[in-house]
């Protein structure tokens, strides 16, 4: 069951990974937005599959009667989800004010806290 | 995007989706939903309502600034688990009580405050996010 | 010593650290004075170390300990035998002395506070090295004395010479500090021997053991390089940066003696086996002829000091290097003699300093009339020195003559080293003691005049001890010196400790000395510019050596810093995924754990729908041309997630993604249409090759490691918990938010914190305007924004 799940998590980081190798800043954005999806579903499908039954106890039972789906990466997922959006926002207007201070999108025309031709630090003690 | 039809039904969308949102926050408990749900149907109303009317009419109707609601829900989130340290037990341990109110029962419980605090953080920082992202498209 | 009882030994351990905390105060109320006040610290010390002579001259070994860390064995212990209580003697004495000079030394220093704060730790941190019995309790000791004595080098931190000194004794005493650890290490580790007390209990047998060499060397390592022997001397000389009480506290009575110490420590289990005999007279021979060697070539008092003391602690090396017991007696003493005549004659330097101005024998004479007192105690220090009769450094001499002539063929060589060495001694204490205060004075010292009493009663006191030590001989060979060749070699002194004058072969080879050392000083000047002229003919020597190490790290590092930091934010990704790929695929493929391709496919057709709908998005994302394009696939393939959630009993996560995918297009689509990029990536061909086959390479990782991962029997415990538990303990029937809310409460509680926190770094990046944010204008930070200027 898991055996396609898998294969697709694995197109996932590879659009992801090449999306991040690019050199446009809001290519490598995107792919980050993939990537956190491609790491949700690797831990939702780590925790094994189950199909159409969500973990919730139902009216009259103490426990769940029959086998659901495994609610520990669902819970650990949902925070996830939350956490990278709020992260895709502040990346998004990191990007957004970088364009607008350097007026490119391109990284390697950004040298600003890596300049190039840097001097060789003082010898002295 | 601010057409007619979509301003025309934008108020109804963004009152039937707050009061969904707290809906889905209240049952999260035993049925799907929660606060983080809940909290992003609310900031979705809220940046919908922004997009068909502009920022400056929901910044109005929230009376607060977003992060401050974002703030009070850590603050609550924070001291929802304070109570199970007046009874001697690890912080946040889920402390419940049902009192009767005009003979409805009701469950109270340190983890809905606590949910709820969840709730508050989400909408008010989702909520935050977004309109100020439109502001600029202004 | 009964441990119920108040033990007054960790109180003197823990004294001089509280006196160290209230100098600064005590400064501050009584100024100068105050070192009178401190002074008492050590001073209450000496006298209860002195009550200690008692049980240890009948041969009691005092030991206590607090525990520490049980569970490794380590405690804090102390260990006061003969050996030790020499030094805490030494430390303890010299030391009050040392607090009185230097509160008239450096009286209306900006920070006298400060250094009699840091003079009075490194004094604690010394009393702990040679009083500590557990081998880790010990080794922090050894490492706070390097500190100490840094922060003492380079007390006078304005100056750039005065910085490289004290990293210099840093590097060089810390590093041998470490390879200390090291051997400490491998005796608990490997022999299980925690203390020194264990180790003296195992005797030589401790030497039979194959790990003995290793440990020898690293423990040589930590104490030549504390002992400044050659090729490590360069650290002590330029350590006379420091103000001359350090100089005669740290760098000749006490900090440079912890290696011989430790030496003398290690002696009764590692001493006297061939690389013993070996190693350690050569690397002291060595030293005390290049230390005597170069203390000639110099002409300020203070590093003519410096040098010859390198030579003493070599000398002392290589007397502790013979196993002889008579050689060791004369070491022992010499070691006592050396201590008093050497810090006493650093102070003389000093006050000459301070009252003259000029520390340069070539610039000095005729203070003798002004300077009594101050040329009476040099004298006599002096008189040590050379070891002329009735002093210490007399019958120390002849007793390591006299223990290197039993020590075999070998011994002859290192008569010869002695002699030599000791008759150079002879001139370098002559040329300080004497050319400053005879002959005619200089018009520039006219102003001259003796220093006040905190100045000259150091080296007066220590002059008269260096005299008395030897009249009331039998006190001493009772008190001292018998208790520490004890301790050292186990034996009784082999010859007495007496100011009888015999007439022997040994008083011959003294007699050489002194006359080899007259010749020296007759002929000072011409000698000096001869070691000159050899000196800049070799044109090398440690001390640039270090300067080239560090600045060949600084180079190294730069370089390295350029290599890997390039700026190129492509670069980096690149290594990160090829490490992550690398990481992914070689495991598996080394330990035969490769997955097998899934054998059925048991998907409905829905769900191969689902699973089409997200790889159609995600290959348009890829390929998308226009930002339009790549949005909407952006959304196509997050929504194909939540389907896939929906399907597989995850509704919660289903709702989530759904409302993020929409809140996500909805703000990506706001601020897109605000920036104007260039379509589509420019990579060339070759580059995009590169960049899939790197994403192809991950990607076949991570499925194959989620494959092999799922093919696995699953441990469901955790899961299982939680299913149980929701509904009886946690009232809750939705275990998604019961885990969210209840269980893992906490962990929720630090992620709302981590979204508030990213929502108020939207707002903080958005609300106020970047400060650079001036591209029409001259930016000096702006060089990347070169067109239409």
């Amino acid at each position: 069951m898991e055996g396609p799940l898998a294969l697709l998590v694995g197109c996932f980081f590879a659009a992801s990974v090449y999306l991040m190798l690019s050199d446009s800043l809001i290519r490598i954005l995107i792919g980050v937005v993939v990537l956190s999806n491609a790491v949700n579903l690797l831990i939702f499908v780590a925790g094994r599959i189950v199909k159409e039954v969500p973990p919730i106890i139902p009216l009259g039972a103490q426990i769940p009667p029959i086998e659901t789906a495994n609610p520990l990466p669902q819970a650990l997922i949902l925070t996830a989800i939350v956490i990278s959006f709020s992260f895709f926002a502040f990346l998004l207007v990191l990007v957004f004010r970088t364009y607008q201070a350097l007026g490119t999108d391109k990284t390697d025309e950004m040298h600003l806290a890596e300049p190039q031709g840097e001097p060789i630090p003082p010898r002295g003690y | 995007m601010s057409t007619v039809i979509f301003r025309a039904i934008a108020p109804y969308l963004t009152a039937l989706m707050v009061l969904f949102s707290i809906f889905v926050l209240l049952r999260g408990h035993n049925n799907p939903g929660g606060g983080f749900i809940g909290g992003l149907i609310a900031a979705s109303a809220f940046a919908i309502y922004g997009i068909a009317y502009g920022v400056p009419p929901v910044r109005r109707a929230m009376r607060f600034h977003p992060m401050q609601l974002a703030a009070f829900g850590l603050v609550l989130a924070a001291l929802a688990g304070v109570p199970s340290l007046l009874v001697s037990v690890p912080y946040l341990t889920g402390l419940w009580t049902y009192p009767t109110l005009f003979g409805v029962e009701l469950a109270l419980s340190t983890p809905l405050v606590f949910d709820i605090g969840v709730y508050c953080v989400v909408v008010g920082t989702i909520s935050s996010i977004a309109l100020s992202l439109e502001e600029r498209e202004r | 010593m009964p441990s119920e009882q108040f033990d007054w030994t960790f109180a003197a351990m823990a004294a001089p650290f509280l006196a160290a905390l209230i100098a600064p105060f005590a400064k501050r109320v009584l100024g100068a004075n105050a070192g009178w006040l401190l002074a008492l610290a050590p001073a209450a010390m000496f006298l209860h170390f002195l009550t200690l002579l008692v049980p240890v001259a009948d041969g009691q070994v005092l030991t206590n300990g607090l525990s520490w860390a049980p569970q490794f064995g380590v405690e804090f212990s102390y260990r006061l035998d003969g050996l030790s209580l020499l030094f805490a003697l030494l430390i303890s004495g010299i030391g009050a002395l040392i607090v009185v000079y230097s509160g008239a030394y450096l009286k209306g220093h900006e920070h006298q506070g400060r250094f009699f704060s840091f003079i009075l730790l490194f004094m604690g941190a010394m009393l702990g090295l040679v009083l500590a019995d557990d081998l880790i309790t010990l080794f922090i000791y050894w490492e706070l004395t390097s500190i100490t004595s840094f922060l003492l080098i380079g007390f006078d931190h304005a100056r750039e010479a005065s910085r490289r000194a004290a990293l210099q004794a840093l590097v060089v005493t810390a590093g041998g500090g470490l390879c200390l650890l090291a051997g400490f290490l491998m005796m608990i580790g490997l022999l299980g021997v925690g203390s020194m007390s264990e180790a003296i209990a195992l005797g030589e047998s401790f030497a039979a053991d194959p790990l003995y060499l290793p440990i020898l060397i690293l423990i040589l390592l930590g104490a030549f390089t504390k002992s400044a022997q050659f090729p490590f001397h360069s650290w002590l000389a330029n350590a006379m940066e420091a103000p001359t009480p350090v100089s005669a506290y740290l760098h000749s009575a006490t900090m440079v003696k912890a290696g011989v110490y430790l030496l003398l420590r290690v002696h009764p289990f590692m001493g006297g086996t061939e690389a013993w005999t070996t190693i350690l007279p050569v690397f002291g021979g060595v030293t005390l002829m290049a230390g005597t060697f170069l203390a000639l070539r110099q002409t300020d008092l203070k590093l003519i000091l410096a040098y010859t003391t390198i030579a003493s602690l070599g000398l002392l090396v290589m007397l502790a290097g013979t196993s002889v017991d008579t050689a060791i007696l004369g070491a022992l003493t010499y070691l006592l003699a050396h201590s008093l005549f050497k810090g006493g004659l650093f102070m003389v330097a000093g006050t000459v300093d301070h009252e003259a101005g000029s520390r340069d024998i070539r610039h000095l004479g005729g203070l003798a009339r002004v300077m009594p007192v101050t040329f009476l105690a040099a004298l006599v220090c002096a008189w040590s020195m050379g070891g002329l009769f009735v002093t210490l450094g007399f019958f120390a001499k002849e007793a390591m003559y006299d223990g290197l002539l039993q020590a075999g063929a070998s011994g002859q060589i290192l008569l010869a080293v002695a002699v030599l060495g000791n008759g150079l001694m002879f001139a370098a204490a002559f040329a300080v003691a004497l050319i400053p205060f005879i002959g005619a004075r200089p018009q520039a010292l006219a102003k001259a005049h003796e220093g006040p009493v905190g100045l000259w009663l150091g080296p007066v006191l220590l002059a008269i001890a260096g005299v008395t030590g030897i009249v009331f001989a039998s006190w001493t060979q009772n008190s001292l010196i018998a208790p520490t060749l004890m301790a050292v070699a186990g034996a009784e002194p082999p010859m007495k400790l007496s100011y009888g004058i015999y007439f022997n072969e040994v008083l011959a080879l003294s007699a050489g000395t002194w006359l080899l050392g007259i010749a020296a000083f007759l002929a000072l000047r011409p000698l000096r510019g001869a070691i000159a002229g050899l000196l800049s003919a070799i044109g090398w020597g440690p001390d640039r050596g270090f300067d080239q190490l560090v600045s060949a790290l600084t180079n190294l590092s730069a370089a390295i810093t350029r290599f890997i930091q390039n700026g190129d934010l492509m670069r980096y990704m690149t290594v990160t995924f090829a490490a992550f790929a690398l990481a992914l695929l070689l495991p598996l493929f080394l330990f035969g754990e490769w997955p097998s391709w899934p054998a059925a496919f048991h998907l409905a057709y829905y769900e191969w729908a689902v699973a089409g709908l997200a790889v159609i998005g995600l290959i348009a994302v890829v390929v998308a041309r226009n930002r339009l394009i790549a949005i909407v696939s952006l959304g196509i393939q997050g929504f194909a997630v939540a389907l896939i959630f929906m399907l597989f009993g995850a509704p919660d996560l289903s709702f989530t993604q759904f409302m993020v995918e929409t809140l996500s297009v909805v703000i990506l689509a706001l601020v897109m249409t605000r920036l104007r990029l260039t379509p589509s990536d420019q990579r060339g061909t070759l580059k995009r090759t590169k960049d899939a086959t790197l994403a192809l390479a991950c990607g076949v990782g991570t499925a194959a490691l989620l494959l092999a991962v799922t093919g696995l029997p699953f441990d469901d415990r955790v899961s299982e918990f939680f299913a149980q538990y929701s509904l009886t303990i946690a009232h809750g029937r939705n275990i998604v938010n019961v885990i969210i809310v209840d269980f893992r409460g906490l962990d929720t509680l630090g992620e709302i914190g981590v979204v508030l926190i990213a929502g108020l770094a939207v707002l903080a990046l958005l609300r106020f305007p970047a400060p650079w944010r001036r591209r029409d204008e001259d930016d000096p930070y702006d060089n990347t924004h070169k067109e239409q200027a």
